[in-house]
């Protein structure tokens, strides 16, 4: 089974007494460990469809399964569980704490987990997640001592510091020169190949999405092109 | 989340912008400083004033013998001869409740010296405790002793106003006055007290030892009283009285153990006109008169069904000016405190709403990594409660050292007070609870998508 089923997704907004249908059923799947890259212009529903795989929104109508659960008429404390066990974010612009240590941003969804760890715990995980994206010798330092790239790791290092089995980038490389957004996606690529983990990426960037092993087409709504990726197609 | 890591948590963010924490809870710290310095040197003023009402005598209670009913003739208050110095003596010995208690004896009479003459209002027979039931002091010269008393000696305090009126300037002391010629020794002047509470000059006074007065003046003449008691009054030892007069001053004669046995009961030697008690608290009036009602009653021999043949005043007036000041005082500090905690309050509020608006994108991605509404509320409230906490905390040191400061440099009395302590944190703790949940809910009602989204 998939780890991600859009059955028939509507969304729709109220803008006064005019509702303003933004998607416009959306039906796709997504099998664990994919790299799928979600493109569309501004305005496209590409967003919205982002928060919702994201459980941060609500479809208006529509199925959506996670993991093999119902996840879209679920109460905000649900999602919010969910967000906390099973998904990484991972911003545009970095979304660090200020004046808050790399090690304390990593280990920071740590505090809403249920059955939590101990501080010490808590301190390792994140030490070791730190480690993993390459930056066990900047720990201690504040976001505003950091580069733009290493500011995204430490963001990437928070996403997975649950383990979550999906990730999902939305613009991960917008604010960083070309260079180190090669470093970026080629952590993904390599997350995503050695740890198994299902990569989402939003973008408008082709360069970004070249990265992907399918690439989702969203326009005025609709799914476009990619609703059943090479992988999906042979599955 | 644990609380200890909510609160850890909550220190980390405030000691980020620490500038900021201390100007947010400043209104706190200046309102529960001023608090508590205001209650310990509002405590400490209040028992002075406490101390110096009950010198005026607030705690004073007056026992008057009963009133004598002849054939229907009332003799007023005070009429009957039944109080005896003896009672005096038991009352100080046997009521845990009184603190000392002086027997009064009064006449009127002109005091001369040399050319000039003056009448005052008062002239009493009394021992030395009756300058501390009334808080008197002397000012110069000594004060009567016991051996006058038993010695009939014929010495005399003098009040301020009987000194100018005799001595001008001069010094009265070892000066001799007359009263109804008698030559009386003055041996001290008394502290001036002014007039009292229905105005009557408290420094127009004569006081010397009851036995004096008593045995010397007033029984020589029949202006001490209206009956005349060495005449009349026979159940009263008047005899005795007549004896004394003479020029032995020995008022208990030696008896033989013999004549103990034959006459168990000992004799009424003299009454006097009241007794004035002092109780050793304003709150222990009401068992000083249970006490002294009880003795009394035993030692004047009434049945129980018998009335009272005693009447005993308390200085009602004065007791509740006292604790209608005290209260005042209370309400008014308390008046101050709530205004001042509240404005601190409203810049706690103030303060969180700029923060949460500022932190919206923090808002956001906690949400975004799990938190619930229920984690946002609760940080943003930790956040208030410690505030207020560390702020009230600050002006209790404060506070405390503005009263110890003040009672070093101003001498002014000061008590520390532990409840207004407890209280200060209590309420700032609530102030906190109250003024930061408007903030602490605004933002965890805040959507994630927008405030992942806000600039």
């Amino acid at each position: 089974m998939a780890l991600i089923t859009l059955k028939n997704i509507y969304k729709d907004y109220y803008l006064g007494d005019i509702d303003v249908p933004v998607l416009k059923g959306i039906s796709l799947d997504i099998a664990g460990g994919e790299m799928v890259a979600l493109m569309g212009a501004s305005g496209s529903g590409k967003s919205t469809l982002m928060n919702i795989l994201g459980c941060l929104d609500r479809p208006t109508s529509g199925e959506y399964w996670l993991d093999g659960e119902e996840v879209s008429r679920l109460s905000s404390d649900r999602r919010a569980m969910i967000r906390n066990r099973k998904i990484g974010f991972v911003f545009q612009n970095f979304n660090l704490l200020a004046r808050t240590s790399a090690l304390d941003n990593v280990a920071m969804p740590l505090a809403y987990t249920a059955g939590q760890l101990s501080n010490r715990e808590a301190r390792q995980r994140a030490e070791t997640m730190l480690t993993r994206v390459g930056l066990a010798d900047r720990m201690e330092h504040v976001p505003a001592q950091l580069s733009g790239g290493q500011q995204q790791r430490v963001a990437i290092a928070r996403a997975l510091i649950n383990h979550p089995p999906v990730l999902f980038a939305d613009e991960p490389t917008g604010n960083l020169d070309s260079h180190t957004s090669e470093e970026v996606l080629a952590m993904f690529q390599e997350l995503n190949r050695t740890e198994k983990i299902t990569i989402i990426l939003v973008t408008h960037d082709s360069h970004v999405a070249e990265h992907a092993q399918r690439v989702i087409h969203i326009s005025d709504g609709v799914v476009v092109d990619g609703v059943f990726g090479p992988a999906g197609g042979e599955a | 989340m644990k609380l200890y890591a909510v609160v850890g948590n909550a220190l980390r963010t405030l000691a980020r912008n620490p500038m900021r924490a201390m100007l947010t809870t400043l209104g706190i710290v200046i309102g529960v400083g001023s608090v508590i310095a205001m209650m310990e040197i509002g405590s400490g003023s209040s028992e002075a004033l406490k101390k110096s009402i009950a010198n005026m005598g607030a705690n004073m209670l007056m026992v008057f013998p009963g009133m004598t009913n002849t054939g229907g003739v009332s003799g007023g208050m005070g009429s009957a001869k039944n109080l005896t110095p003896d009672d005096c003596a038991a009352i100080i010995k046997e009521c845990p409740a009184i603190r000392a208690a002086a027997p009064l004896v009064w006449v009127r009479a002109q005091a001369v010296r040399g050319n000039r003459n003056w009448v005052p209002q008062q002239i009493m027979g009394t021992t030395a405790d009756y300058l501390e039931v009334r808080g008197n002091r002397i000012e110069q010269g000594v004060s009567i002793s016991q051996r006058d008393i038993l010695n009939c000696n014929r010495v005399c305090l003098i009040g301020k106003t009987v000194a100018q009126n005799l001595f001008d300037n001069e010094s009265p002391v070892n000066q001799e006055i007359r009263l109804k010629s008698i030559t009386f020794r003055v041996i001290g002047v008394l502290a001036p007290k002014g007039a009292n509470m229905v105005g009557q000059d408290q420094d127009d006074v004569i006081l010397a030892p009851w036995t004096t007065v008593k045995y010397r003046i007033s029984s020589t003449t029949s202006s001490a009283s209206t009956q005349g008691e060495s005449s009349k009054n026979s159940t009263t030892g008047s005899t005795r009285g007549i004896l004394y007069h003479s020029a032995t001053p020995d008022l208990y004669p030696a008896r033989s153990s013999t004549q103990a046995e034959d006459s168990p009961i000992s004799l009424r030697l003299a009454s006097v006109n009241m007794i004035l008690a002092s109780a050793v608290s304003p709150e222990a009036i009401p068992a000083a008169i249970d006490q002294i009602t009880i003795l009394l009653r035993e030692r004047h021999r009434l049945r129980p069904d018998s009335d009272d043949d005693f009447i005993i005043r308390d200085m009602t007036e004065m007791t509740n000016t006292l604790s209608s000041t005290t209260k005042l005082m209370t309400n008014l500090l308390l008046c101050v405190a709530m205004i001042s905690l509240m404005v601190g309050g409203v810049g706690i509020m103030n303060i969180m709403l700029v923060s949460v608006t500022e932190r919206t994108r923090e808002i956001g991605l906690r949400m975004a990594v799990g938190a619930r509404s229920r984690d946002i509320l609760t940080q943003f409230l930790v956040e208030a409660i410690v505030l207020c906490l560390i702020g009230g905390l600050i002006g209790i040191l404060l506070g405390h050292g503005g009263a110890m400061l003040v009672a070093m440099t101003l001498h002014w009395p000061v008590a520390t007070s532990i409840p207004a302590i407890l209280a200060a944190f209590l309420v700032s703790a609530s102030v906190g609870i109250i003024f930061g949940y408007y903030p602490a809910w605004k933002a965890s009602r805040l959507d994630p998508i927008e405030a992942l989204r806000y600039e």
